[in-house]
């Protein structure tokens, strides 16, 4: 066979020939551009058109940006000195504005000499979200920590309030090494983050520190009445107790008890910080506050809300799908003006309670029932296998939710919840409408209220826009992180 | 001795109510009801001891007063001599007319965004990407006030559209001129756009409250006309093809009966446009689109469209490739692929979210108080709630105007989206 082959054919390449290079159309960049910029006439359009907008936002844009002036006092200064220097008819940005009024777009009208407790408070916070947010040891969140620590270091010397904030920071470090030692760094400062509502509380609001104290000491009396009750009668009368212990403690002792220890300890320094009324709040100040708060009350109200709409009992259900559905119904301004005008009519008369507070439960209501709906969907996400395998173990209802539930609902709903804890943070700025200084309204139409800014359109709305877009953007990405890391399924 | 196989009689303890799963449901309903109507009743007695305490007796009669104050947009007749309810309708048409504009705007935004942003082209489909996350991650107040500050700000004075005779000699250029054809002229004091006029008009007639014109609803009802008969002229041919394996060519006969009768009815009204023109300091003729309705309408559109395009995206990237490939696979054209294929499956995806969109869109509506737009809030929410101090009444009837749009859309919807969605057994 293989001798009538070689016989047949006269000639036989015996070795491979090289391969020839691609044609020049069809390698290195001009390949790169012919498949992903001018793959056929509408593509060739559409990158035209797309280079043809990027010109003309360059062009339009650059040199207003790079015309800034960072150093004037007012608008028309900002101008005298663009036209100086590049001429009568050039446009530039006024940064100065943002440079001069720095201290009210972050802060609005809180106290100068207190600027130290705010910046504390977001420094604490940041120790306080390392334990939920990162469960694992990484030297990524040393460096970040350390931006942190040397971010807050800057700003309080920048305000020259660097004597209490440096005590505490050394501090909070030497907690921090402390706790570090552990393996389990940073879970086990999860105590803190337990801590951090009534702390951040009294480092804003100021007052006496028996307040918080004492109002966190009815979580532990529930805790210790839960324990006690479940051990003698079960969980289900345990948690009954518990709740009505808190609420006893709240009601009758936690007012004279506060009254009585401030008595005591009078206003020396380390029970009393100066008070601070709630429309010295404004900038980002007020919008962290009620965005932080709002989104730590509404991720457990939202899984309550979701299990009680999901649950057998069809008056629970019934109440929950009411208070969602109305909710989800009404746009958020109505409820921030029932808050501003007609909460007190249904409090006991002469009962007169502080305007964040109250755009906090509203806002916190709001977003729990936007929540619910993201978790509900999560739930019914959940193979109906899930629920009968914790049946089949022998769970009890909580357990069940506890153990094998939720953690998988949670799992697949993370973007619903973030994209909520997103919109939160942003519908943090409708509270102008109800006479709170915002940073983007309230704050800006406050600077424009001056005869030297009076004008100043953009920068202020780039600015604030811009601190939106870091935190609302690393929140998604956060997500993102999240999604991935609890990832389960074949990768 | 007693018989051990007899079975222990069933008595019934108090401990049951709470250790027993067949009572415990029951005991946890009584107490969560005896809990909400004790919360419920401990409002409603706060309620009567304030409106005690302020004199006041809840009534809604202050309805039927004379309202006494100016709108600047209505698209219903409206004077200051009529009562605050026809205010709130006045209030109720704005809020419907921007969410509706902007539902329309933000979809067609979205879709065109969503479907660019899975393009093969990288420069648009980076573009695409810093658009989506530029508008999501950035609250729509800010959106709607920098709108409404270009509009304000930036647009050029109506007097800077005057061409002079020594312009014309010297060959100047006006500073600023009409765009679209030269019939939108957009002003800092609003954008005037053509208005539609009927030389023989059909005149109106009066429904209750609301005067509607004939002539909408001649052009309405013509065009309904035109789609059944080209669905019939369709229908036809599927007929014909059915029984005779050749489709007959009906383009001719289809673009007639589309585009003929609305033609005949235009020229039988005598239709035409009423070009806004520069007259003394300001614009006269057309449709005077206050610069708070555009900033709110292009706001929430973009805003919105941000969020449509996602859920387009997600919808498409939903479907997997081997439905395509199957039915390429089936011999047919991609035109069709998309058309039978993808996208009846990529709706079903696609329309719960995007109904939630549009409720949102129709909530955030009520941030025209940012720029003064005369909305539901503006008007029943605002003016009104001031002037006749009813702040109960007033945000009672606003939220439940509200959730009663919501559950209307959400309801729309739903119908459409058990028209599209699987068929199971």
């Amino acid at each position: 066979m293989s001798d009538l082959h070689a016989n047949a054919a006269s000639y036989v390449r015996n070795e491979m020939l090289p391969p020839s290079d691609p044609p020049a159309m069809q390698t290195g960049a001009i390949k790169w551009l012919r498949e992903n910029l001018f793959s056929g006439w509408l593509n060739t359009i559409l990158t035209i058109l797309g280079f043809a907008a990027i010109f003309f936002l360059l062009k339009e844009f650059t040199p207003w940006f790079l015309h800034g002036v960072w150093k004037a006092n007012s608008l028309g200064e900002c101008r005298e000195i663009i036209a100086a220097t590049w001429g009568e008819d050039a446009h530039g940005a006024c940064w100065a504005v943002i440079r001069e009024r720095w201290n009210q777009f972050m802060f609005g009208f809180y106290p100068r000499e207190l600027y130290w407790r705010p910046i504390l408070a977001l420094l604490l916070l940041m120790v306080a979200l390392a334990p939920i947010l990162f469960s694992e040891r990484s030297n990524k969140l040393w460096i970040a920590g350390g931006v942190v620590a040397a971010l807050v270091l800057w700003l309080s010397v920048s305000y020259g309030q660097f004597l209490p904030v440096g005590i505490l920071v050394v501090i909070a470090a030497v907690t921090a090494l402390l706790g570090s030692r552990g393996a389990q760094w940073p879970s086990n400062l999860i105590w803190f983050s337990g801590l951090f509502p009534g702390l951040a509380f009294w480092l804003l609001w100021g007052g006496t520190v028996w307040l918080p104290v004492v109002a966190m000491l009815g979580f532990v009396v529930g805790w210790i009445a839960f324990r006690f009750a479940s051990t003698v009668m079960g969980a289900i009368v345990g948690a009954g107790a518990g709740v009505v212990a808190a609420f006893l403690w709240w009601y009758f002792v936690a007012g004279p008890l506060v009254d009585a220890l401030t008595q005591i300890t009078g206003r020396t320094q380390p029970f009393w910080l100066r008070g601070v009324d709630s429309d010295e709040f404004g900038g980002f100040v007020l919008a962290f506050t009620i965005g932080i708060a709002g989104i730590a009350i509404s991720l457990p109200m939202g899984i309550i809300l979701a299990l009680g709409r999901r649950s057998d009992m069809p008056l629970v259900k019934g109440l929950c799908v009411g208070f969602i559905e109305f909710i989800r119904g009404v746009p958020l301004i109505t409820l921030l003006f029932v808050a501003s005008l007609l909460l007190n009519y249904f409090l006991p008369p002469g009962t007169n309670f502080d305007i964040i507070l109250r755009v906090i439960i509203m806002v916190t209501l709001f977003s729990a029932a936007y929540i619910a709906e993201v978790i509900r969907g999560g739930l019914a996400a959940l193979p109906r296998g899930q629920y009968e395998a914790a049946d089949a173990l022998g769970l009890d209802y909580w357990k069940a939710q506890r153990l094998i539930i939720m953690p998988q609902a949670l799992k697949i709903s993370i973007p619903g919840i973030v994209s909520s804890f997103i919109g939160l943070f942003k519908d943090t700025t409708l509270v102008v409408f109800v006479a709170l200084l915002d940073p983007l309204k309230g704050i800006t139409d406050a600077v424009r209220a001056s005869i030297e800014w009076k004008g100043v359109y953009w920068e202020p709305y780039i600015f604030v826009g811009a601190i939106f877009f870091i935190v609302c953007f690393s929140m998604s990405r956060y997500s993102m992180y999240l999604e991935n890391k609890l990832k389960r399924e074949h990768r | 001795m007693a018989i051990a196989s007899e079975t222990p009689k069933e008595t019934f303890r108090l401990g049951m109510l709470v250790y027993d799963t067949r009572y415990r449901s029951l005991t946890i309903q009584v107490v969560v009801m005896l809990l909400a109507m004790a919360g419920a009743w401990w409002l409603y007695d706060n309620l009567m001891a304030n409106l005690r305490v302020l004199d006041k007796e809840p009534s809604f009669s202050f309805l039927w007063n004379r309202a006494g104050y100016d709108i600047n947009q209505t698209l219903i007749p409206y004077t200051n001599d009529d009562t605050h309810f026809r205010a709130m309708l006045v209030g109720l048409v704005n809020t419907i007319l921007v969410a509706v504009l902007g539902c329309i705007a933000a979809t067609v935004i979205g879709i065109i965004v969503g479907v660019l942003r899975l393009s093969k082209n990288w420069l648009v489909a980076r573009l695409m990407t810093v658009y989506v996350e530029g508008f999501r991650n950035v609250p729509v107040l800010l959106w709607i006030l920098v709108i409404f500050a270009v509009f304000t700000e930036i647009t050029p004075q109506p007097r800077d559209f005057r061409v002079t005779d020594e312009m014309i000699a010297a060959g100047e250029e006006p500073v600023a001129s009409k765009i679209l054809f030269d019939s939108v002229a957009v002003t800092n004091r609003g954008t005037f756009v053509p208005k539609a006029v009927y030389e023989r008009s059909l005149g109106e007639i009066q429904i209750g409250f609301l005067p509607i014109s004939l002539n909408t609803v001649a052009i309405l009802a013509v065009i309904v006309g035109s789609i059944l008969g080209y669905r019939a002229i369709k229908k036809h041919a599927t007929a014909v093809q059915e029984a005779t394996g050749v489709r007959p060519k009906t383009l001719w006969k289809s673009l007639l009966v589309s585009f003929g009768p609305i033609i005949l009815l235009l020229f039988a009204l005598g239709f035409h446009l009423e070009i806004p023109t520069l007259g003394g300091f300001n614009f006269t003729g057309g449709i005077l689109v206050s610069n708070a309705l555009m900033a709110l309408w292009l706001g929430l559109t973009l805003y919105t469209a941000a969020f449509i395009a996602e859920i387009v995206r997600a919808g498409i990237l939903a479907i997997s490739k081997g439905q395509t490939e199957a039915s390429y696979a089936l011999g047919i054209r991609p035109g069709r692929t998309m058309s039978l294929v993808i996208l009846p499956q990529a709706l079903r995806v696609i329309i719960p979210p995007l109904i939630s969109q549009y409720l949102n869109l129709t909530k955030n509506s009520s941030l025209a108080i940012a720029v003064s737009y005369m909305d539901l809030r503006g008007t029943l929410g605002g003016i009104t709630l001031n002037q006749t101090g009813r702040e109960l009444e007033c945000m009672l009837i606003l939220m439940l105007i509200y959730l009663a749009l919501s559950l209307l859309i959400s309801s729309g919807m739903n119908v459409y989206n058990n028209a599209v969605k699987l068929k199971e057994r």
